[in-house]
């Protein structure tokens, strides 16, 4: 699914987040990225989205060199791939129903097939019955949850998570991940970065450690090994 | 889910741009006096582009009007007895560039002086000072010179007088006029893209989270630009109304008035149909172009997609 060769991240600051960085992951895996802030987490993450693109190196999404991807191509890449963010990046003017299907709206997807996907999920992540409500209305937690909705409402192959947990106290933490399995098991890559040690130790996976641009540690059912 | 059909989505669909309609209707709201002082721009500016480009159209016409009736007037000497004269009528008439030749005898000549400055030059009567006088007129405006030339080389000719240099100086007029006029419009049309661009540049950054989202979750980038440009727009549709409805307005007035005092005069304004239509569609055309570009800087240069 994802494969990175030698990628070599550069910014034009000077700043050198990924110094050359070797990683294959496979399709229904699912991967925690841990490391110090600044490690180059971040950048990793939005190569996957093509936020980012390397400055040399290979990088293949899906087959697809994201590094010789033309710019008008990229949507189409996108469409394959939910992003979910620590702060939900919901749109306050429209309710849950809106939000989700604003992802299938402007991808100009027909208009009884998003009504019927964005009940499906809306029901996958437990707020049917608050479709109407307004994010404002809803607590962190359901509205990280409208926010994961929205990122599978279009079947991508694979979630990215930038910190899902990082605005949510621990319980509605759990509630997420739970989410997160069930959307893994349906064979759904995930790949999350956190810092959050408790749920990377509970709840065993894949663990890749980034620091300074570099993977210095990656096994599988691996613990979460910082002390913050 | 529908990645792979990248040709079903590039089709701009109706129920798409219905969609991006309605978005750009509701940014111009959501903007208030934004949209007020952009439309405001382009109303002032199209408004004196409208009436310079009225102006200059009809200052253009008169000149074209005035060119085509130089006539030349040629003095017999007063040597030429009446053979003379008939004969003279007769080399003019077959010159080349020659399109009528009118003999004037000095006695009608000074009837018409009478006519024109009063009954104290009739004591002229008694001993004319005139000349009798040929009009010519040539085929072509461009031609009067040569053919003054060629008429004051034939015998018993005293004098050929012409509108030497009187049309010149209203042209040399009209473009003095012309390059200020652009340069004033090129400054309002700047004013006007640049309160507009100001206006879509509000919006793109009042929708940032949006189009962030749109972004991530695959919008394609026209998708993603296309109710800003329509917002531009309207800016500029919105611009033209009212100087369309005062351009039209002014020149019917302007017709009613002067059409009649210009009757079998020489030169005639433009016809109101269908040049204020014309021009109309030009404001319109220059609105929607100003709009259009308006948006386009701010999308280059805030909406990196």
């Amino acid at each position: 699914m994802i494969q990175m060769k030698n990628v070599y991240k550069k910014y034009p600051n000077g700043i050198v987040a990924l110094n050359g960085l070797n990683v294959e992951i496979a399709q229904g895996e699912f991967v925690y990225i841990v490391g110090p802030s600044g490690a180059g987490k971040s950048t990793f993450i939005k190569m996957m989205y093509r936020e980012e693109r390397p400055s040399s190196g290979q990088m293949l999404v899906d087959g697809k060199d994201i590094a010789k991807l033309k710019n008008r191509k990229v949507p189409f890449l996108r469409r394959d791939i939910g992003v979910v963010f620590q702060d939900f990046k919901l749109l306050p003017r429209l309710n849950v129903y809106e939000n989700v299907a604003f992802a299938l709206e402007v991808i100009e997807e027909k208009p009884q097939i998003i009504k019927e996907r964005v009940m499906e999920v809306l029901d996958m992540v437990g707020l049917k019955h608050k479709a109407k409500m307004f994010p404002r209305e809803l607590s962190g937690g359901e509205q990280q949850r409208v926010s994961i909705a929205r990122s599978i409402v279009n079947t991508p192959k694979v979630m990215i998570a930038d910190e899902p947990t990082g605005n949510l106290d621990p319980d509605t933490s759990w509630d997420i991940m739970n989410l997160f399995e069930q959307i893994n098991s349906t064979g759904t890559t995930i790949i999350m970065a956190t810092h959050n040690r408790e749920i990377v130790n509970k709840l065993r996976h894949r663990v890749i450690a980034i620091e300074g641009g570099l993977i210095v540690r990656d096994a599988a059912g691996g613990d979460y090994g910082y002390e913050d | 889910m529908c990645a792979t059909q990248p040709e079903v989505t590039t089709a701009m669909k109706i129920r798409t741009f219905g969609r991006h309609i309605k978005e750009s209707l509701k940014s111009l709201g959501r903007n208030g006096w934004m949209t007020f002082a952009s439309v405001s721009a382009v109303t002032v500016t199209l408004l004196l582009v409208g009436v310079f480009v009225m102006i200059m159209m009809n200052l253009n016409k008169v000149a074209d009007d005035l060119e085509n009736d130089v006539e030349i007037k040629v003095f017999v000497s007063l040597d030429a007895e009446e053979d003379d004269i008939t004969e003279l009528e007769e080399e003019i008439s077959s010159l080349d560039g020659v399109e009528s030749a009118d003999f004037s005898t000095k006695e009608e000549e000074l009837t018409d002086l009478v006519l024109d400055f009063g009954e104290e030059l009739s004591l002229f009567e008694q001993s004319n000072p005139l000349f009798d006088v040929f009009y010519v007129k040539a085929t072509e405006p461009q031609q009067t010179e040569t053919v003054a030339k060629d008429i004051a080389a034939l015998e018993y000719i005293e004098d050929v007088e012409y509108g030497e240099g009187k049309i010149e100086k209203l042209f040399d007029f009209l473009n003095a006029g012309r390059n200020v006029g652009l340069v004033l419009i090129l400054a309002l049309l700047f004013t006007a893209m640049f309160l507009i661009s100001n206006t879509i540049r509000i919006t793109i950054v009042a929708r940032r989270t949006e189009i962030e989202i749109m972004k991530l979750v695959g919008a394609t980038n026209w998708f993603v630009r296309v109710p800003f440009i329509l917002e531009g727009m309207w800016l500029g549709i919105l611009g033209s109304i009212i100087p369309i409805g005062l351009v039209v307005l002014l020149y019917q007035k302007i017709t009613e008035f002067v059409q009649p005092r210009l009757s079998g005069e020489l030169f005639q304004l433009l016809e109101f149909s269908p040049f204020i239509y014309q021009v109309s569609a030009l404001i319109l055309a220059m609105g929607v172009f100003i709009g259009i570009w308006g948006s386009f800087m701010s999308i280059r240069k805030f909406l990196r997609v």
